[in-house]
This record gives structure tokens, C-alpha cells and sequence, in this order.
């Protein structure tokens, strides 16, 4: 018996429910695997640190694993270990995220960690030392790490005069070596619960039983002091192309990030916008820049273009590893692709060639409980409603040639954005 | 649950073709690999990193594909492909929307005979895996990584990594490629693989549409060079800019189809985390290692690794340092705890503990076809296909006896390589650009 056509989720089988405390519960069956995975966010991330203290909210989400008020580090782990589950915390910019699975059976257990981590976490001191050394070894050896020194650089350039998404969300050395515990303590308080947080069920486990578990450990969640995101300043535009460069010896490549600030997922021309970046620097390998950058010109083994979008305004930029004696040659073609995207419409085969890939890999992405999970959490993310999968094929088709070039037109200029460059000595480094 | 996949039908064509399919219904989709039987174990000095050459050159072009058409054909209809080279294989894969599936025969019945390795192309891609090379290298891993393995392995082609030495990348010819894709690129050197929404019979018939005619070719010479026995232990240390210390520890381990494998395989488990075929995302806090490296606060963290190979290859042990910290202290606690493992402190408790999540992560291995695919592929390379089939019924049936035997002979500082690599200062300076 061969599979159905993809069947993809929509009202008739994933259910939605909002407790009374504002949580957002999305459940789908899947019942012809074993397992389950449980994702989800609250809405707390670094956009809440306070200047100076850069940090602070990935530092809280990596403690939550480390010890409850009913589990110590030990008694977590020894769990998730030997039934072979996992659950991990993570802060973001405008939300922490979770992300745990599990065999069906042990989905109880898994939901009931997850509560215990999200609401009551001890922030031990053993456990906060021996975090912080941890998280300070893996900030240094991204200190070393050109593609994320480049990118680093890049933020500050195109997010200026203090906007959030300057600042890096594992923080800095210095600022992860002074955290309080005190400070852990407040921010969880200040911060957590459950207002406008969201939990996607996906796998082996019955509609009302994923919903049940929810609202056993988490229906009486209340924080009544849980503030609002704050409100993000405007992006102010770049003028000129502006360039910096840091320098890390010993290293044979460097990375280039070049760009500036793209179109929030709510931007009325996010998919025209997400077409054209597709065209730009990903089908295929790589779009137009891989085309020439590596396939022409053999001077890259990366050099791509990506859109981040989420609830504000994330870059879109384009990256690049050469050698550093190619870095002049490689920015020089970057910006002749800038330049045709924002001036020519594309062709109607490429437009077509990148609609009928976002349509067409649907089944590809909706093959595993995380790719459903996935989906599901995006649709709740940025309310597209639950028929959204129903509706994307005509909504991708839509998109006009006319409409790519307003885009990219709109957020992109060869002659104003960022380039940050981070690799060994070498003056083509000076472009 | 091992009993899931007792359904994969093995099929020898006519030319040689090991043909392995698997019917799973869960979801419209098929993965379809091809892996030959080589690698860089089938390299010679001069000429390392010829088989990763050769996959790039496979992505550039044939008459029937010309290069840069087949991302276009692959993506339009939503589907992923591509290729890896590792030490005893090169694999290649498209995963694709069932119904377009025979585009995926036809790519590769085609590139395994008629890629063109224009001299040109060979040009553009020389530069390309040179700078993947540089890549690599800007992380101090890879260094240390290089130079352990260069240590651990004298006479046998493990000693280099699949990617090559930067003189032969400067100095391989177009012919050099070509040869070597003429000698490994036969159906009688070949397996494929499907997995996914099909119905075998006729997918075997495509198969043989596609694949049928392709004549065998001479079989490939064997790779003669086996690694003599080691006496004593090799150290090495790898001194670049940097600002964290590492340290590898590998001990000779036996090839995948030696039973002895599988007594490693819970013994790598028990020291630095659990580890199946396909499974991944499960963590290692609760394993020997991790508690007394990183909870003693000497590392950052702390992974093993046991690699199914054909030929002997190694058990590792790799260890970032916490900061502060020194590689002298952390390879202290490093013996002092490989050593209780030696002695024989391995509990029941432990084994069981080992074999539980070994059948969990087993469980989400089979949950996407490409990863099925896969280890069908890779685990026929190196034993047959049943290896993978059969992987927790081998590990059920060892005993603790067994696991202390095997981790007293195994463990022994005589038969391992360690390098440390050890960051000498490297301020990072913004320039005027």
C-alpha cells in the first residue's frame, strides 16, 4: 500500500486551544511512529537584558536544565538519558525555545520535566560556576571563529545606536563572568510565564491526553508581572557601503558577511522578499552568487545569501569563506548581483523554478514529527492560521516578477550596506 | 523493535550492482543512494584527496546533464541532494517526492559513466576544494584532528584526512581524477540504496532500466597497506594561535565486523555517551566521562566516538578544555577514569543503561528514509546490510564479562595516539579597512 498524496496538516487534524493563562496548544496525531516530540517557546529572550548585561536571558534558559525544585542536575539527566529523551532550552532574541522528544510512553514524564524546568528552577551556585566557565570556553572559541567574529561585526553595523539586535544573545566574556546569582534568580521571576507562550504536540499521542498534560502543569501558571516585549526602535538605513575588519592570526580563510537590515515575517512583501533571496544566493548552489562566486569563478566553497525575517526586522546578508586574496574580487561580484536583483526583474523560469521549489518540498519537510513541529510553531509564531498549508501553494504562485524586484528594491542597494570582514593578515583585506 | 526493518530486499544485478530496498509508507518520499566502495583508505600519497575530488567532478556535468542543470531539476520538484567522501566510501543521495523518484536513477546511472571532468571545470573546482581545505583549517580541530590521526596511522592510507594534503590539491591532474573514477566508478563496485513510498517490484524494474546495461568494469585493486601492531604509546602537540586547549585520545580499535565491535560500542557508550546508527540528541551528562571531566570543571565538554570502518581504525576520545584549565590536569583525570574502566569497574547497571538508549535512538533513526537509506548503504560497505538490521540483537547478546574483557584489552595506553593541541596567543585586532 503506497502513502497517501502529502498530507498536510490543516484544521481538520491539528487541533488549537488557548488555556485561560494565554498558553497556545497545538496537537497533532502521528501514530505511525514511536515517538513524540514536545516544542514550543515562552516569550522571554534577550531582547530583556539590560544594556550592560548582554547575556543574561541565555544564561537563565541554560540553567533551567541544571536542577528544579524536585530534580537535581543528576536526577534530570539520569531521566532523559535512559529513556533515551531529550529536552533542550534556548534563548533567542524575542523568545526562549524548547524542544524535547521522547518515546510516546514517556511523553507524561517528558511535559512534566518541561514544567518543572520553565517554573521551577533552584539557579544553584555549584551549577551556575560550573555553567559559567562553560559558556565563557565556548564564547572564546567563537572569538576565534571568523565566520562568527564577521557576523558579529556585521550586527553592529547595521543595527546602530543601541538597537537590540546589535548585541549578541550569549553575551561576552565579561558579561557572562559577572552574572549574580541573584540576578538568574530575578530575571526568571521578572520574566517568565505564561503569556503568550506556545506548545506544539506532534507524534504517537491522543489529542485530549497532549492537552490534558498541558493543562495539569501548566494550566495554574500565572505571572502577573510578565512584561511586554519591549517595542523595537526603527532601523535606521545605511547611506554609503560601510566596511570593517578584524584581523585573526592564524587563520588560513576569511569570512565575509556583506548586507544590511530585511523584512519582518509580518512585512506585507515578506514572500516576494524571501523569492528573491531565494534567487539571489539558494537555489541551486547557491543562487546567482554561488553560480558565479563558486561555480564561475572556483573562489568559494560557501558564498551565500539568507533572509532571517522573525517578528522584526532580521538581516538579510550574504556570506562568503575565500582566501583572503579573493576577498576584494568576491565583494566586487556580490555587489554586481545586488545590483542586478534590485534592477532587473528576474526571469519567469527562475521565479518559477524557486516557487515550485518552496511548493514542492513540502513533503520533504512534513516527513518527521520536528518538520510538523516546525510548521506548526511558525504558524502559531506569526499567526498565518491553521489552514496556512492549505492556502501556501496558492499564495507562492501569487508572487509576480514585478513584485520580487519591489522587494529586493525595497530592503536591498548595492551601493549602501555592511561589510564586515574577519580573517588572517592580508591588505586585500582592505577592499 | 530491531524486528522493524526484517523487510529490506537484497538484489545482485547482472553487472554487479548490489541493489537493497525497503518499503516504509509513512510518508510520500524515497531517498535513493548510491555508494562506492571507495575512499580515501584508497588513496596513495601524490594523489589524497582524489576521492573527494572526484564527488565534487560528478556534480559537473555529464552530456545528458550539463553542469549546473541538475540543482535545477533535483529542487524544482522540492527534492535534496548531495554527496559525501569519507575513509571508506563515496555516497551520493537525492531524496525526493515519491513520484519523481526516477529522475534520482537516471542522475546517477548517468554520472557513474559518463561524467566529463572538463579540464576546465577541474580548474574551477581545484580552487573551490582549496578553499573548503581553508575552511576547515581555521578551526583548530581539524589541525589537531590532521596530525593525531597522521601519528596513529603510519603505513595505512587513515593517516590522511579525506579532504588531502594542500601539495596534492595544488598538483593532482585532471587525469589523476579521471583514473581514479574510471578504476571505482562500476556497477560491481557499487550499492544502491531505496527507502520509501514504493512498492518493490517496481522500483526493481526501474533499477534495472537504468542501471542494467552498465557494463561491469575490472574489479578495483585492494587496499594493501594494513597498519602493522603498535608498540607504545605516540604523543603529539599541535601549537597555533588559539585560545582553548584540546585533547584527543584514540585506541586502536578493531574493524566493524569484528565482534569485538560491539563490546566497544557499549564500552564508548558508558564513558562518553550513547551512540546508535542514525540516533542523535540525546545527551552524555550522565556518562563516566562527562562527569568526571566536566563536572569537575576541568573541561567544557567531552564526546566519543567509535567509527564502523573496514579496516581497523580508532576509539576516540576528544576533550575541550575549560578555560583556565590545563591539558596536563585534564589528562590526569582522563586516565585516572579510562583506567576504573580498564580495571573492570563497569556495572550491569551501566551495560543495561547503554543498551536502552541505544534502542531509543535506534527508534528516531528509522523515523526519516534518508537515514535509513544510509546506514543500509554504509553498513553494506563495510559487513552487509544486516549489520544495521541486526545492530541491538549484537549488543543484547554481550555480556559483562565480555564488556571488561574487551575494555582491558582495548584501553591500553600502549595502543593509543594523543594530541593536545595547545593555543599559543592570538588577540584578534579591528583593523582600518
Amino acid at each position: 500500500m503506497m502513502a497517501q498524496p502529502i498530507a498536510l496538516p490543516g484544521p481538520h487534524d491539528v487541533a488549537r486551544r488557548v488555556l485561560p493563562n494565554g498558553i497556545a496548544v497545538l496537537v497533532r496525531e502521528h501514530w505511525q511512529v514511536q515517538s513524540v516530540v514536545v516544542n514550543g517557546w515562552v516569550e522571554v529572550g534577550s531582547l530583556f537584558d539590560p544594556a550592560g548585561q548582554e547575556g543574561l536571558a541565555s544564561f537563565v534558559a541554560e540553567m533551567l536544565m541544571r536542577g528544579t525544585e524536585r530534580r537535581n542536575f543528576q536526577a534530570i539527566h539520569e531521566w532523559l538519558e535512559s529513556y533515551g529523551a531529550s529536552l533542550d532550552v534556548s534563548a533567542g532574541r524575542h523568545s526562549t525555545g524548547f524542544a524535547g522528544r521522547s518515546l510516546a510512553e514517556d511523553l507524561p514524564m517528558l511535559i512534566d520535566l518541561l514544567a518543572d524546568a520553565l517554573r521551577r528552577p533552584v539557579f544553584s551556585a555549584e551549577q551556575i560556576e560550573r555553567l559559567r566557565g562553560q559558556l565563557v570556553t565556548a564564547i572564546k572559541i567563537r572569538e576565534q571563529d571568523t565566520e562568527y567574529v564577521a557576523s558579529r561585526l556585521f550586527r553592529e553595523m547595521v543595527y546602530r545606536n543601541g538597537h537590540p539586535y546589535s548585541r549578541p544573545v550569549e553575551g561576552t566574556v565579561e558579561t557572562v563572568s559577572h552574572f549574580s546569582r541573584d540576578q538568574l534568580v530575578e530575571f526568571h521571576r521578572a520574566h517568565y510565564g505564561p503569556r503568550q507562550m506556545a506548545i506544539v504536540i506532534v507524534g504517537a499521542v491522543a489529542t485530549e491526553t497532549a492537552f490534558r498534560l498541558v493543562e495539569e502543569h501548566f494550566g495554574d501558571w500565572e505571572n502577573e508581572h510578565q512584561p511586554s516585549p519591549p517595542a523595537l526602535p526603527a532601523v535606521e538605513r545605511l547611506a554609503t557601503i560601510e566596511r570593517r575588519k578584524v584581523v585573526l592570526p592564524g587563520k588560513s580563510q576569511a569570512d565575509v558577511v556583506l548586507g544590511t537590515s530585511g523584512p519582518s515575517r509580518f512585512a506585507p512583501d515578506w514572500t516576494a522578499a524571501t523569492l528573491a533571496n531565494h534567487i539571489l544566493g539558494v537555489f541551486g548552489m547557491y543562487g546567482r552568487i554561488g553560480a558565479r562566486v563558486r561555480e564561475q569563478l572556483g573562489m568559494a566553497y560557501y558564498s551565500y545569501s539568507r533572509l532571517d525575517g522573525g517578528p522584526g526586522p532580521g538581516p538579510w546578508r550574504v556570506v562568503a569563506g575565500v582566501n583572503p586574496a579573493n576577498v576584494a574580487q568576491t565583494v566586487s561580484v556580490i555587489q554586481d548581483e545586488l545590483r542586478r536583483i534590485t534592477q532587473e526583474p528576474v526571469s519567469e523560469e527562475e521565479l518559477e523554478n524557486s516557487k515550485s521549489n518552496y511548493i514542492g518540498r513540502l513533503p520533504l519537510q512534513l516527513e518527521s514529527n520536528e518538520g510538523v513541529a516546525g510548521a506548526l510553531l511558525n504558524i502559531e509564531r506569526y499567526q498565518l492560521g491553521l489552514d496556512y498549508l492549505l492556502r501556501y501553494s496558492d499564495e507562492i504562485s501569487a508572487v509576480t516578477t514585478e513584485q520580487v524586484l519591489a522587494a529586493a528594491r525595497h530592503y536591498l542597494d548595492p551601493d549602501a550596506f555592511a561589510l564586515a570582514i574577519a580573517g588572517p593578515d592580508h591588505n586585500d583585506l582592505s577592499t | 523493535m530491531a524486528t522493524e526493518s526484517t523487510d529490506v530486499s537484497r538484489v545482485v544485478l547482472d553487472n554487479g550492482l548490489i541493489v537493497l530496498l525497503k518499503e516504509v509508507h509513512t510518508a510520500p518520499v524515497i531517498s535513493w543512494w548510491m555508494l562506492y566502495r571507495v575512499g580515501s583508505r584508497n588513496e596513495h600519497t601524490g594523489r589524497t584527496g582524489v576521492s573527494h575530488w572526484v564527488e565534487h567532478m560528478l556534480f559537473k556535468g555529464t552530456e545528458r546533464y550539463p553542469a549546473g542543470t541538475v540543482d535545477g531539476l533535483i529542487e524544482r520538484v522540492g527534492g535534496v541532494w548531495n554527496a559525501q567522501t569519507s575513509y571508506d566510501y563515496t555516497a551520493y543521495f537525492e531524496t525526493l517526492p515519491a513520484e519523481h523518484i526516477e529522475l534520482a536513477l537516471s542522475i546517477e546511472a548517468d554520472r557513474m559513466v559518463n561524467a566529463k571532468f572538463d579540464p576546465q571545470e577541474v580548474e574551477a573546482e581545484r580552487t573551490v576544494i582549496i578553499s573548503e581545505r581553508e575552511g576547515s583549517e581555521n578551526s583548530p580541530i581539524f589541525w589537531l584532528y590532521e596530525e593525531t590521526r597522521a601519528v596513529a596511522f603510519r603505513v595505512h592510507p587513515y593517516h590522511h584526512p579525506v579532504i588531502g594534503d594542500m601539495a596534492d590539491l595544488r598538483t593532482m591532474t585532471r587525469d589523476d581524477l579521471y583514473q581514479h573514477y574510471r578504476t571505482y566508478y562500476n556497477p560491481n563496485n557499487a550499492i544502491a540504496v531505496a527507502v520509501g513510498d514504493f512498492e518493490t517490484t517496481t522500483m526493481l524494474d526501474l533499477v534495472r532500466k537504468h542501471f542494467g546495461d552498465i557494463p561491469p568494469g575490472p574489479q578495483p585493486p585492494p587496499v594493501t597497506r594494513a597498519e602493522p601492531p603498535q608498540y607504545g604509546e605516540r604523543t603529539v602537540r599541535v601549537e597555533r594561535e588559539g585560545n582553548t586547549a584540546y585533547l584527543f585520545a584514540g585506541y586502536r580499535a578493531p574493524a566493524a565486523t569484528d565482534p569485538d565491535w560491539f563490546k566497544l560500542a557499549l564500552i564508548d557508550s558508558i564513558l562518553a555517551g550513547a551512540s546508535a546508527p542514525g540516533g542523535n540528541g540525546i545527551g552524555n551528562r550522565t556518562s563516566r566521562l562527562y562527569r568526571a571531566l566536566v563536572e569537575r570543571e576541568l573541561a567544557a565538554s567531552v564526546s566519543g566516538g567509535l567509527y564502523p570502518s573496514v579496516d581497523p581504525y580508532l576509539f576516540s576520545v576528544m576533550v575541550t578544555v575549560r578555560d583556565g584549565r590545563h591539558p596536563e590536569e585534564v589528562q590526569e583525570a582522563l586516565d585516572a577514569e579510562i583506567e576504573r574502566v580498564a580495571a573492570g569497574e563497569i556495572s550491569q547497571e551501566e551495560l543495561d543503561k547503554a543498551r536502552k538508549q541505544a534502542r531509543a535512538l535506534f527508534v528516531y533513526g528509522t523515523e526519516r528514509v534518508t537515514g535509513q537509506a544510509f546506514w543500509l548503504a554504509f553498513s553494506e560497505n563495510f559487513s552487509s546490510y544486516s549489520w544495521y538490521e541486526s545492530y541491538l540483537d549484537r549488543l543484547a547478546a554481550v555480556t559483562l564479562d565480555e564488556v571488561h574483557e574487551a575494555a582491558r584489552r582495548y584501553l591500553r595506553r600502549s595502543q593509543r595516539t594523543v594530541g593536545w593541541f595547545v593555543p599559543v596567543r592570538a588577540d584578534s585586532e579591528e583593523k582600518r579597512a
